[in-house]
């Protein structure tokens, strides 16, 4: 009877000392539980996809420690100061990318990088997080929905930065951050009418835009969108992550049995094609299993996003969200071939530091903004 | 508001992962069968079809660069083993030498898994045999059969063409490597280099079905997986058309037989480069062909510098061949009454000083004119031209002919020479007690001391001064025809500015001087000229090796070979109408009257006159090496 009484009372107690530790952290357990949970099972995907790489692997679980750190401190900002700071970082970023643009240009090549001695990154990160916060701030205590005046500041706010970066050429970071900026403005509420209007001009655009083009540009368009026809560039990669996907059937070849990723037919396997080795060697059911944690921390983000006050903590933790599910979607459709190959990697998982830091950051944000919120009633 | 939205947006997430899922399962499961063959060794190669390289022709339409058929060793990555097993494999099969095991390696590496990189060119029949008998133990390494570059005249015109060799690392980084995805060789000098996006082409591909050793499986079209392999044809490279005349090349490259030099033809009405031969050169072929890096080495070490390009790079003093610039520098400042005599007692000094300039001819010339001060080559009347003008003057005309600066030909790596200024010399030295000497300025009279000029800047000169001052870039390609239409593309000559005399008489003032040397009785070529059927008008040069101490006299005999003075020769003919001008350089050769000149009559007499004997001029070319 004493054992049977302690023992669900011990369990109890940890339960809610922890609940209260995270809320005094600010922080949301079950988010919090599956990022590190999606995390970890990168790590075991990684290590087999960079050939049982050890140093390579502990570096991208130290990238996601630091992440971590920086998802709690953000966690602890009050989103009245993320607010105002919103502009400022924005116009930071942007001067950043100009002196990168100005960089590129002299030393004539592709440049993302702007090398602080110490510090090595790209300003086009700052930018995923400082596009959608700069939308938000600008739609707050604006009346909703926006007025077309709005919405077309609102595009120059995101087009200007999303064309420097597409001119760096970074296309797949690009899409991102106008992903991020067009999801703020339809969260607020952009009229029925607009958005079919806008979707109804596409075709007339790119028909227009498809005159303007040379010859050789409508080339690399036409490459670009059936990649069947380049089977030496890019064309190669899809083939080759079908194949591993394709072969690896339901159950998967099993953890380190990937032929197609350990023989290293699969290009870029251990960062925009990882997707493909988890599918190889895990099988539709890892897959499966991946896709559920995504649409976890999708779905509690969302969820976290409406129960936030103000028009500015909703836009951007339901942009967060959203663009966390843009990065999912557009790179397990470029690997399955849906989509073509853009640079996008897999969120949480895709070996590169900056991009994990980056989630992590604008999950702290989303969880501070949901956890300052003042409770009604209290 | 937010809420409505929030749910069209699950919606549409919901939409998306399901079409993912839907893709999955075709993957995973639908065809998975498929695909698990394909990754079990049944694989679909894609292989590329690369473009034939457009042909290099003469302006006769002579080919001096084509493409033959001959075998190679590949080797693809993603079939082999282990490489370093199979290499030494290939050593001891006495296939590639051990000293290239290394660069080979780093080549194979940085080519992608996929492709086949070709490790040896054009094999023997003898090593094809000997790689057949051990085919089936390496894995991964084939013999196929490609076109490769074939030069039929061999070190003909090599400096000019260039040549093509495997693609290297270096070259990786600078070019797309899917346009070279099945090509081995690339231009790396010359024509073959600075024209090589023309010949280069586009490349194709085709998808064959190999087994799991990589090896083709043959077409059957029962089989399921040959169904939906695709195919792309490769686009050629264009065709060029050279103005290099084969006829006066051949005789230019006869006449220097055996010697250190270079000759240049230019055509002074357009820049087209007529003949274009740097002595010694050395076999393209055997560049197409892969050279061994102990074969490689000789070539740089010879003494002799065969790959040296003495025309584009070779920066000599120009000797007596500047005088008739200088003559017309003089005319230009006023600086020379053309009919006034002066005299030569075979040596000059500047006023003050008893350093004594001396003339080539000790007993001096007596009282000359500017006429005959060119034909006769005073030195002293140019020490005082020199002197009267002054260096900036002097250094401002030269400039102006283009000298001192890159002619703007075709074709890469030419080096722009020397036009001393003081600033020059400043700059340069760095040593406030050496300044600009007048001194300086009275040796650049006869072309010696800090100035020095390429072949190709002599001959440029040469035809700025028989068209009168118009001037053109030298070119190499005057047209590019599409090798699929044969529609041909001529290219735009490129007139720089015009150099201009005041007068048009002070032109032909010179061009009369430059005649009287080939003609009067002085003239220090007139036995070059002699018999000729057209009037020639030039100017001899020798350019001194190492200096002689002030009161030394030296014996051209007991100089060593390598030591004795280059001889130098700018003309051009008929001198009425000039159709070509021609620069020549000896190494060592001694005087230009008697060695560089005739050189240049045989090149004219090559291009002006009709052939001796109408046979067919090609020659029958080597049978290609297989």
């Amino acid at each position: 009877m004493i054992y049977d009484d302690l023992q669900p009372s011990t369990a109890r107690r940890t339960l809610t000392a922890s609940a209260r530790l995270l809320g005094k952290l600010r922080l949301d357990g079950p988010l919090l539980l599956a990022i590190c949970a999606t995390a970890v099972f990168g790590l075991v995907i990684l290590y087999s996809a960079s050939g049982e790489n050890l140093a390579l692997t502990r570096g991208q679980f130290l990238r996601m420690i630091l992440g971590l750190i920086m998802l709690v401190l953000l966690a602890q900002a009050s989103p009245k100061y993320l607010r105002m700071s919103a502009p400022w970082i924005y116009a930071l970023g942007i001067v950043l990318l100009v002196i990168v643009a100005v960089i590129g240009d002299i030393g004539k090549g592709a440049q993302r990088w702007l090398d602080l001695g110490l510090l090595r990154f790209q300003p086009s990160e700052i930018m995923k997080l400082a596009v959608p916060m700069a939308c938000a701030w600008f739609l707050h205590e604006r009346p909703l929905p926006p007025d077309l005046k709005v919405v077309l500041v609102l595009g120059l706010l995101v087009l200007f930065p999303v064309g420097l970066i597409a001119e760096q050429p970074d296309l797949g970071t690009a899409l991102l951050i106008a992903a991020s900026g067009l999801l703020v403005v339809l969260l607020a509420g952009l009229r029925l009418r607009v958005i079919i209007g806008v979707l109804a001009l596409l075709p007339a655009l790119a028909w227009v835009g498809w005159g303007m083009l040379h010859d050789y540009q409508r080339k690399r368009v036409l490459t670009f969108l059936t990649p069947e026809s380049d089977p030496l560039g890019a064309g190669y990669h899809i083939i080759q992550s079908q194949i591993a996907l394709g072969s690896g059937g339901v159950f998967g070849k099993g953890w380190m049995n990937g032929s197609q990723a350990q023989l290293e037919f699969l290009p870029e396997r251990s960062t925009d094609f990882i997707f493909a080795v988890a599918g190889e060697e895990f099988g539709l059911i890892g897959l499966m299993l991946l896709l559920g944690l995504y649409l976890f921390i999708i779905g509690r983000g969302m969820y976290l996003a409406m129960q936030c006050q103000d028009t500015f903590s909703r836009l951007v933790a339901g942009s967060i969200s959203l663009t966390f599910f843009v990065y999912v979607i557009v790179n397990a459709g470029m690997v399955s071939g849906l989509l073509p190959v853009v640079g996008v990697p897999l969120p949480l998982v895709s070996y590169g530091g900056t991009s994990m830091v980056t989630l992590m950051a604008g999950f702290g944000i989303l969880m501070s903004l949901h956890s300052h919120r003042k409770l009604v009633g209290s | 508001m937010f809420l409505r939205r929030t749910i069209a947006a699950g919606v549409i997430m919901a939409l998306l992962i399901g079409a993912v899922l839907v893709k999955l399962v075709q993957l995973q499961i639908v065809r998975h069968d498929y695909y698990f063959d394909l990754s079990q060794g049944n694989r679909v190669r894609v292989e590329p079809v690369p473009p034939n390289r457009g042909l290099i022709l003469d302006r006769n339409g002579v080919v001096l660069a084509e493409n033959l058929p001959a075998y190679q060793l590949e080797l693809t990555r993603e079939q082999v083993p282990d490489i370093d097993a199979t290499l030494q494999t290939l050593v001891s099969l006495k296939l590639v030498e051990a000293d290239d095991v290394d660069r080979l390696k780093r080549l194979i590496r940085s080519r992608p898994l996929f492709e086949a990189v070709p490790i040896r060119l054009q094999l023997t029949d003898e090593e094809v045999a000997r790689f057949a008998v051990r085919r089936f133990d390496i894995p991964g390494v084939d013999i196929r059969t490609r076109l490769t570059r074939h030069y039929p005249y061999g070190a003909i015109a090599v400096h000019a063409l260039g040549y093509v060799s495997a693609i290297s690392e270096q070259d990786l980084a600078h070019i797309d490597a899917s346009q070279y995805a099945g090509t081995t060789l690339i231009g790396k000098v010359g024509v073959e280099s600075s024209y090589e996006q023309e010949l280069h082409g586009a490349p194709g591909f085709r998808q064959i079905l190999v087994n799991a050793q990589g090896r083709p499986i043959p077409v059957d079209p029962s089989n399921p997986l040959q169904a939906d392999l695709q195919t792309k044809t490769a686009v050629s490279g264009n065709d060029l058309i050279l103005s290099i005349d084969l006829r006066a090349q051949r005789a230019a490259e006869e006449a220097l037989a055996g010697r250190r030099g270079a000759v240049i033809a230019i055509d002074p009405s357009n820049g087209d480069v007529i003949a274009f031969a740097s002595l010694p050169g050395f076999d393209p072929n055997a560049f197409a062909r892969g050279l061994s890096r102990t074969d490689y080495a000789a070539l740089e070490t010879n003494i002799d510098r065969p790959l040296f390009n003495r025309v584009l790079r070779g920066a000599y003093p120009p000797g007596s061949t500047i005088k008739p610039v200088m003559a017309l520098a003089g005319l230009d400042y006023d600086a020379i009454d053309p009919t006034q005599v002066r005299y030569c007692r075979g040596f000059f000094t500047l006023p003050g000083s008893s350093r004594r300039y001396r003339d080539w001819k000790p007993e001096g010339h007596g009282w000359v004119n500017m006429q005959e001060a060119v034909a006769q080559s005073c030195d002293t009347y140019f020490y005082a031209v020199a002197q009267t003008l002054g260096i900036d003057r002097l250094s401002a005309f030269l400039t102006k002919f283009g000298l001192g600066q890159r002619t703007g030909i075709d074709i890469d790596g030419e080096k722009p020479g020397l036009v001393p200024t003081r600033e020059w010399k400043q700059k340069t030295f760095r040593d406030p007690e050496r300044t600009w000497f007048p001194g300086d300025t009275v040796i650049l009279g006869i072309g010696q001391g800090y100035m020095l000029a390429t072949p190709l800047q002599l001959a440029h000169v040469a035809s700025v001064i028989a068209a009168h001052g118009s001037t053109f870039q030298p070119r190499l390609v005057t047209a590019v025809r599409n090798a699929h239409t044969g529609e041909v593309r001529k290219l735009p000559t490129h007139a720089s500015a015009t150099v201009d005399a005041d007068e048009p008489a002070r032109w032909q003032r010179v061009v009369d001087a430059m005649v009287a040397v080939m003609s009067s009785a002085h003239g220090t070529a007139r036995a070059t000229a002699a018999g000729a059927a057209y009037q020639m008008a030039g100017k001899t040069g020798t350019a001194q090796v190492f200096s002689v101490g002030q009161n030394e006299k030296y014996n051209e005999k007991e100089v060593e070979e390598r030591m004795r003075d280059h001889a130098l020769f700018i003309s051009f003919a008929p001198a009425d109408a000039p159709r070509i001008a021609v620069a020549v350089l000896v190494e060592n050769g001694g005087h230009g009257a008697s060695v560089a000149a005739p050189v240049a009559r045989k090149v004219m007499d090559a291009y002006l006159l009709p052939p001796e004997t109408p046979k067919p001029d090609a020659p029958k070319p080597e049978a290609p090496k297989t």
